[in-house]
């Protein structure tokens, strides 16, 4: 009997614990950096104030590999230490086995969010993250070196090289030895995916696997937009160019050593900053198209999300957390306090934005247009699509075996890793 | 232990049960900590395990291994780590960087050791010196040599320029020909300190009358080194190159901080860590690093054999 006792004392106590009226403890891992984790403690610091809950904030490094390497760990241990994850746009379909299906209880904000952010965290029918800023990337370009040279913003890949070309040749020969025409992420990574879809999809090369799991990058103006991108290296690009990451090409360009970027918006407010030696002097537009059919200007669609683990104790608590974040109110403070790009189009129209980060209301069609990475396709395995995606790239960069050769190769490897379904 | 049990008297059976009694709870320990992970790994490799969900895993024999499949087209394809050229290009990376990178650390190590080894004012403060960048962690140390080594604002590039040596920036962990370089050369900067000290160790312990009576012969100092200093150091010498060789095949921070995802430079270590967590192949990871650990023991049991080298030989 007493046995039965105390385990209707424990039944009656976990219910009371577990009651969510009191107010519950939660904690939420973050990545962000510099910036990002102070506004984020000041969203959850209105969030406590609300409604009683306390929300600990657990860093991890900026690195998106290692963060997904712990996330995994911590789900696969079945961890209920976290609570909610902040996880990149391409994670949701690989983690989405562990994660709690927000459908039901966000069916009346999703409407407000970019169509095309919400498809790609959906998987299999579910909702398996609510995002709460996007990225997208855009050229930047030194206003001031264009008008001295009388060039014009390019329309096109070739007139992008064409102008970089000048302008280094020139700015070298006055004395700017360090000088260079064009610079991006080329790095064996995550991003040189990143890069490399935007040269294909600009070229009407396609996006690497299409929608219906097609896998599509075997073709002639794919491989002519790989060619392209290598005749860049060594010539309007540092041949460093191949190690470089986002930081490394932001050095050059924030140094005032490059005439063209290709970067996400974070480098905007940067290079504005005091002490910059670029501030004031450079603009940005949408990357140029190619010249292929089907041509037109593509930005890799990235941006931040937050999961509920399968895990969690509170999970009602925690869903309620992930919709505060992600609301318009606090995507407003986001925006305003970090230039982040909202993923509500309202406030892409928001007069407040509109006079505080200028930058934000031009970014509206960059994100409409933007496109997505094949994750939801490649679902589990978008990983080790993407590792292959870009060693064929960086092998191509590097003048390893032409574009053509390794992107049949690749059509080869990404076949075997599809099988018979992906 | 080894006494058998005729000879073994009453006092050396209780020598060897308080020699277990001792040793038992670092062996416990091990065994937690060393032993249980290293055989769920090994397990783990015969399963199609996936960290989405560690339960549902079933058996697959060796199909991570080594497996043929006969396609509906009556094409036959291999499959498995072993039929993996990524996996040999890792292993042929790891391979090549130990024996290069513990080449040179023995031959430096040597150098730096005879050179401490000699008697001169502020020997000590030298000695303590050396030791720094085996003291700095390998993190630490990776990321203060990422940025040395950066094309456009880089230490080196800026010295080599200035020096006349090079004409124009070399991008050091950029290209397919300097990125291994450039790991050497970090390797070999951290870890030399610690051949020279376990060689110093040695040298200091050599007798001096073998010395003397050398000089008295006036055997010449190159002589000396070759037929005395080195044959008596050598036993030290074989230990540490082990000691490095083992750590070096199973390098992963260095080039995990430089290069993570160049083919050029990917080690075992990395390509098990990519597949274990990065890609959805937990067993296909394990089975790399069950591999790695057989190459390993492997290459260990070598050494001691034609290496005629005994750990339980005291020096």
């Amino acid at each position: 009997m007493t046995f039965r006792h105390a385990l209707l004392a424990l039944v009656v106590g976990a219910v009371l614990a577990a009651n969510p009226a009191r107010a519950v403890d939660l904690a939420i891992v973050s990545g962000d950096t510099g910036n990002g984790q102070r506004i984020l403690r000041q969203i959850l610091d209105q969030y406590e104030k609300k409604t009683g809950n306390k929300v600990t904030v657990v860093p991890v490094p900026p690195s998106g590999t290692d963060q997904f390497g712990q996330f995994r760990l911590w789900l696969a241990a079945g961890s209920s230490d976290i609570d909610v994850y902040q996880t990149d746009i391409i994670w949701a379909p690989q983690l989405a086995k562990q994660l709690v299906d927000l459908t039901g209880a966000t069916k009346d904000v999703v409407g407000a969010h970019f169509p095309s952010i919400i498809q790609s965290q959906t998987v299999d029918g579910k909702l398996v993250a609510l995002p709460i800023f996007t990225d997208a990337p855009a050229l930047y370009y030194r206003k001031d070196l264009l008008d001295k040279y009388g060039a014009k913003v390019p329309t096109t890949w070739a007139e992008l090289a064409g102008t970089a070309r000048l302008i280094m040749d020139k700015e070298r020969e006055a004395g700017n030895k360090d000088m260079w025409g064009f610079v991006f992420q080329g790095n064996a990574y995550e991003g040189l995916t990143c890069d490399a879809l935007e040269w294909i999809k600009s070229n009407g090369g396609g996006q690497i696997v299409e929608p219906d799991g097609t896998i599509s990058i075997n073709n002639p103006q794919a491989a002519a937009a790989l060619e392209m991108a290598r005749s860049w290296v060594g010539t309007i690009s540092p041949p460093g160019v191949l190690a470089y990451q986002e930081e490394e090409s932001r050095g050059v360009w924030q140094t005032g050593n490059a005439v063209f970027m290709r970067n996400w918006p974070y480098a905007y407010a940067l290079g504005n900053s005091q002490g910059s030696p670029i501030k004031g002097k450079f603009e940005v537009t949408t990357l140029p198209p190619g010249s292929g059919e089907g041509a037109r200007p593509a930005a890799t669609l990235g941006g931040w999300n937050l999961a509920v683990s399968r895990y969690s104790k509170n999970p009602d608590a925690a869903i309620e957390l992930v919709k505060w974040i992600a609301s318009p109110q606090m995507q407003k403070y986001r925006a305003l306090k970090g230039a982040y790009l909202p993923t509500i189009q309202a406030l892409y129209e928001d007069a407040d934005i509109a006079s505080a980060q200028p930058v934000i209301p031009r970014w509206k069609g960059v994100v409409l247009n933007a496109v997505p990475r094949p994750s939801a396709q490649a679902k589990s395995r978008y990983n080790e699509a993407s590792s292959k995606f870009w060693t064929a790239v960086h092998n191509t960069l590097s003048g390893e075996g032409t574009a053509a050769d390794n992107l049949a190769d690749l059509e080869f490897s990404l076949t075997r890793l599809k099988g018979t379904a992906w | 232990m080894v006494t058998s049990p005729r000879q073994s008297s009453l006092l050396t059976r209780q020598r060897a049960r308080s020699a277990w009694l001792f040793l038992a709870p670092m062996l416990i320990v091990l065994a937690a900590v060393a032993g249980w992970p290293l055989l769920r790994t090994i397990y783990f490799s015969f399963t199609d395990a996936s960290l989405a969900d560690l339960e549902a895993r079933r058996w697959v024999g060796f199909a991570n291994y080594f497996s043929v499949l006969q396609m509906p087209s009556g094409r036959v394809i291999h499959e498995g780590l072993l039929a993996d050229p990524v996996w040999w290009r890792a292993v042929w990376n790891t391979v090549r960087f130990a024996v290069i990178s513990v080449t040179c650390e023995t031959v430096l190590g040597m150098i730096v050791a005879l050179a401490l080894n000699a008697e001169f004012r502020g020997r000590g403060i030298v000695r303590a010196a050396i030791l720094i960048p085996w003291a700095i962690p390998t993190i630490v140390s990776a990321k203060m040599w990422q940025w040395m080594l950066n094309d456009q604002f880089g230490i080196i590039n800026d010295a080599l320029l200035r020096l006349g040596l090079i004409s124009t920036k070399v991008a050091w962990t950029a290209s397919a020909d300097t990125a291994m370089v450039a790991i050497l050369i970090v390797d070999i900067w951290k870890t030399t300190p610690f051949m020279a000290l376990l060689i110093l160790a040695a040298l200091q312990m050599l007798p001096q009358e073998i010395y003397e009576v050398a000089r008295l012969d006036g055997v010449s100092p190159w002589k000396v080194f070759w037929k005395v200093t080195l044959p008596l150091v050598r036993p030290a010498l074989m230990v540490a190159v082990i000691f490095r060789g083992l750590d070096a095949l199973r390098i992963f921070d260095l080039i995990y901080v430089l290069t993570p995802n160049n083919v050029h430079t990917k080690s075992m270590s990395v390509f098990a860590r990519e597949n274990l967590f990065e890609f959805d192949k937990f067993a296909y990871g394990s089975a790399a690093s069950t591999l790695l650990f057989v190459i390993l023991a492997l290459s260990t049991m070598l050494v001691l054999r034609f290496g005629r080298v005994r750990l339980d030989k005291e020096y």
